[in-house]
């Protein structure tokens, strides 16, 4: 029903050849305001936006008309201010001056506060600190019960002494918390709210209460990807009620657009500090400015997927695939299994596949990824000989029905696994050829895989890209 | 004044100016109609004579509803199954809690299933209704696979005669394609033994246009009978479900506009139009 706004601006570049008039500016704005609009992006900001990128593209006419490739030149623009706008005000998380930082989480019904706030709790505790909840959503029915099994389930102590379900007193609780963490020496506290509208406003007070209590170092409106038009009327109402220092946009696992993150950005001047993009408490990272413009942009996630592909594959295995790709080794049953090993931690890349421009086919293999497979694999791998597994060409018919008989699988199964290696073998001899970014080595481990479309950018060329997500790519991942 | 009667009262006196137009439009697309559908209502103003066009414009918002029933299917002499799915916090638990107090307050006896195995206490926050209404729920263990909690669920409402059950699911973003399978596998689990008569998905209100993806992306994967689209107590107009309802042909049977047990009621199309434009 509606475009990527990546293709339309596809659609939009093939319209403008030779030099670019003005009543072509006013055009491609007009255009750009229409696929904000689609992408979820308030009215106002569109208009606003689409004013911007205008203005700029008319100071820089100039160089816009004597470029090669006018509307590459104006896309660059658009990326460049988006990107600018997104992540402008952009910070880090800030400490208080003295132990312990208090974060309070704000936010609608069904946002994900809960979860995040595990999310957020296992992210500061890897990184050496000791955050403490507190389950202050004393409204949706076993909201507490929800975090005591999340932070549980990441060794994560949580600071619930009411049962919720209507009982309790969030400022007191909350209040509480606070001081708990004092006493035992927590450097950080989480804490949990239930959700309320922007339009409540017994409930905006009851949350303003809370913060006038416990006055926290940072206060996070925790917003959903996926909100439409009514993002900026919400966020102006959680700014305007209890106030917020950042965002933080959750369920970017999902193909929403995510302009609202835009929206909210140019509304409140409040930065977005943090993402959540899975329902593993792992699924949480830092902001980036420029992957959610790609995003926006349809442009897909390059950046994301190639540091997910490296958190992913265990280093010593990447780095001696790197090796033995660099030396033109022949890609072997060993390096085949181990990369199927790297890809169950994947899985969550399968999200990203998706944000990837012609990877949708990838993404299916990596979505039905298998386990009980990867089993039956290495049964089949770990019944070959050293030689067989090297040099799978000697795999001969007794060979095969030995291997079967060895791992308790069908002939056909030994079959088709060698198949599917040949083709993993093929694609690696592409991929050195420069048919693939070296990055994406632990995709061949699954077979017989679409190529990438990656028509419109060489991974030859040496100059970097203004777009993020073509830099990404030439810059081998 | 509401949009509409101002945009009628522009249109009678023949003087609609481009701003106006504008104003119009905007307030149509802050209400998530999607700016194609906002501009075909536009144009189609536009187009017609200044006397005519009230008629006209409900004519044509009334035509993209759908002509699908929009009560609840009940099966005269066996259980009525419905299922309730969605994306991860759209309000499918709530509204399984509110659907079943409606329908025990019909004089019908309802069972629950808690086939939401995998979210952290969401077996938990269903039983917690189902004690707030007096009835009973079906649930699995931590984990385990959700159909089945489906399976024991009907059998249970089989034998003991049940006129409804009710599933409650975990919430899923459609575009996971190994939990989609999921719920297809849950429903063939149920329809071994007993049809599921109703699969319904719940929308949020504050959802923007990815609420055409998911519906779509669920209408393809599982056999969508309807709609429920929650959260309208906030500010959000909710229009996105109207585009839904009239890409996919199919009814928005319930409105959820509040958390409260009671705040659930049978979609009418009238006031929901009247307000997505006021
Ligand atoms: N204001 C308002 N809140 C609602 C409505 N329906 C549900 N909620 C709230 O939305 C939040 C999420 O509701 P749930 O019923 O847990 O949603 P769910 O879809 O089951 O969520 P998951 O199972 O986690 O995917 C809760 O805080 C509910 O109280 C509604 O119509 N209006
Ligand atoms: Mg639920």
């Amino acid at each position: 029903m509606f475009e990527a706004l990546g293709q339309r601006f596809t659609s939009i570049f093939s319209g403008l050849r030779g030099k670019v008039s003005e009543s072509d500016l006013t055009n491609f704005t007009a255009q750009i305001k229409t696929a904000l609009l689609e992408s979820d992006v308030a009215l106002e900001v569109a208009e606003q936006f689409s004013k911007q990128v205008f203005d700029k593209a008319r100071e820089v006419s100039d160089e816009i008309n004597r470029s090669t490739n006018p509307a590459q030149k104006i896309f660059e623009i658009v990326n460049a201010e988006l990107t600018q706008v997104l992540g402008g005000s952009a910070r880090r998380l800030r400490f208080a001056k003295s132990a312990p930082t208090v974060i309070l989480l704000a936010g609608l019904q069904g946002a994900g506060k809960t979860s995040l706030a595990g999310k957020l709790a296992n992210y500061l505790k890897a990184q050496g600190n000791t955050p403490l909840l507190v389950a202050a959503d004393l409204q949706r029915p076993n909201a507490v019960t929800q975090l005591q099994v999340v932070g549980d389930s990441i060794k994560i102590p949580v600071f619930a002494p009411q049962p919720g379900n209507g009982v309790g007193d969030p400022v007191v609780v909350a209040a509480n918390g606070v001081k708990f963490a004092k006493d035992k020496l927590h450097n950080f506290v989480i804490i949990d709210t239930a959700g309320r509208l922007g339009v409540d406003k017994e409930l905006m007070q009851e949350i303003t209460d809370v913060r006038d209590a416990i006055k926290p170092d940072e206060i996070f409106f925790v917003v959903d990807a996926m909100i439409g038009q009514d993002a900026v009327k919400t966020a102006q109402a959680f700014a305007d009620g209890v106030g917020f220092d950042a965002v933080i946009l959750t369920k970017l696992d999902g193909d929403a657009r995510g302009g609202a993150a835009l929206s909210i950005v140019s509304m409140t001047g409040k930065p977005i500090i943090f993402a959540a993009t899975g329902e593993k408490v792992s699924d949480f990272d830092l902001f980036y400015p420029d992957r959610m413009a790609s995003r926006i942009l349809g442009m897909g996630d390059v950046a994301s997927l190639a540091e997910q592909a490296k958190l992913a594959m265990p280093q010593e295995t990447s780095k001696k695939l790197e090796d033995k790709f660099v030396r033109g080794e022949d890609f072997t049953f060993d390096d085949f299994l181990s990369q199927l090993e790297a890809m169950k931690n994947m899985g969550s890349m399968s999200k990203l596949m998706g944000l990837l421009p012609g990877a949708s086919g990838m993404k299916k293999q990596l979505e039905n990824f298998d386990e009980s497979e990867l089993i039956r694999t290495r049964a089949i791998i770990e019944s070959m000989t050293p030689q067989e597994r090297n040099n799978p060409k000697v795999l001969n018919g007794s060979r095969r029905s030995r291997i079967a008989r060895g791992s308790g699988r069908a002939i056909s199964e030994i079959n088709s696994l060698v198949e599917r290696f040949s083709q993993a073998q093929k694609m690696m001899k592409q991929m050195r050829n420069g048919g693939m970014p070296a990055g994406m080595g632990a995709i061949p481990g699954m077979g017989a895989l679409p190529k990438p479309q990656q028509s419109n950018q060489s991974s030859k060329k040496k100059s970097r890209s203004g777009n993020p997500a073509k830099r990404a790519i030439e810059e081998g991942m | 004044m509401s949009l509409f009667k101002r945009l009628f009262t522009a249109l009678k006196s023949g003087s609609v100016t481009s701003d106006e137009w504008e104003q119009i439009r905007s307030n149509l697309i802050s209400s998530d109609l999607g700016v194609k559908l906002v501009d075909q209502l536009i144009d189609q103003a536009k187009s017609i004579k200044p006397d005519d066009a009230k008629e006209a414009i409900t004519r044509q918002v009334s035509s993209w509803l759908s002509q699908k029933n929009r009560n609840l299917i009940m099966a005269p002499d066996r259980v009525t199954t419905i299922l309730v799915v969605g994306v991860n916090g759209t309000g499918k638990t709530t509204s399984v809690a509110k659907l079943a107090n409606k329908l025990k307050g019909e004089g019908n006896s309802v069972l629950l299933a808690a086939a939401d195995t995998f979210r952290a206490a969401a077996t938990e926050q269903l039983q917690t209704w189902a004690e707030r209404i007096g009835i009973k729920v079906v649930i699995g263990a931590v984990n385990s696979d959700p159909a089945s909690v489906a399976f024991s669920a009907i059998s249970n409402a089989k034998q003991d005669k049940f006129n409804y059950l009710i599933i409650d699911t975990a919430g899923r973003l459609h575009t996971k394609q190994d939990l989609m399978d999921e719920l297809g596998k849950v429903i063939r689990v149920i329809e071994k033994h007993s049809p599921v008569d109703e699969i319904l998905l719940v929308v949020d209100a504050t959802t923007g246009q990815n609420g055409i993806t998911q519906a779509r992306t669920f209408i393809a994967a599982v056999a969508v009978t309807g709609f429920i689209v929650t959260k309208l107590d906030g500010s959000a107009k909710g229009g996105v479900a109207l585009a839904i309802e009239k890409e996919s042909g199919l009814p928005i049977k319930f409105v959820g506009s509040g958390e409260a047990i009671g705040d659930l009621a049978p979609f009418e199309p009238g006031s929901y139009i009247e307000s997505l434009f006021n």
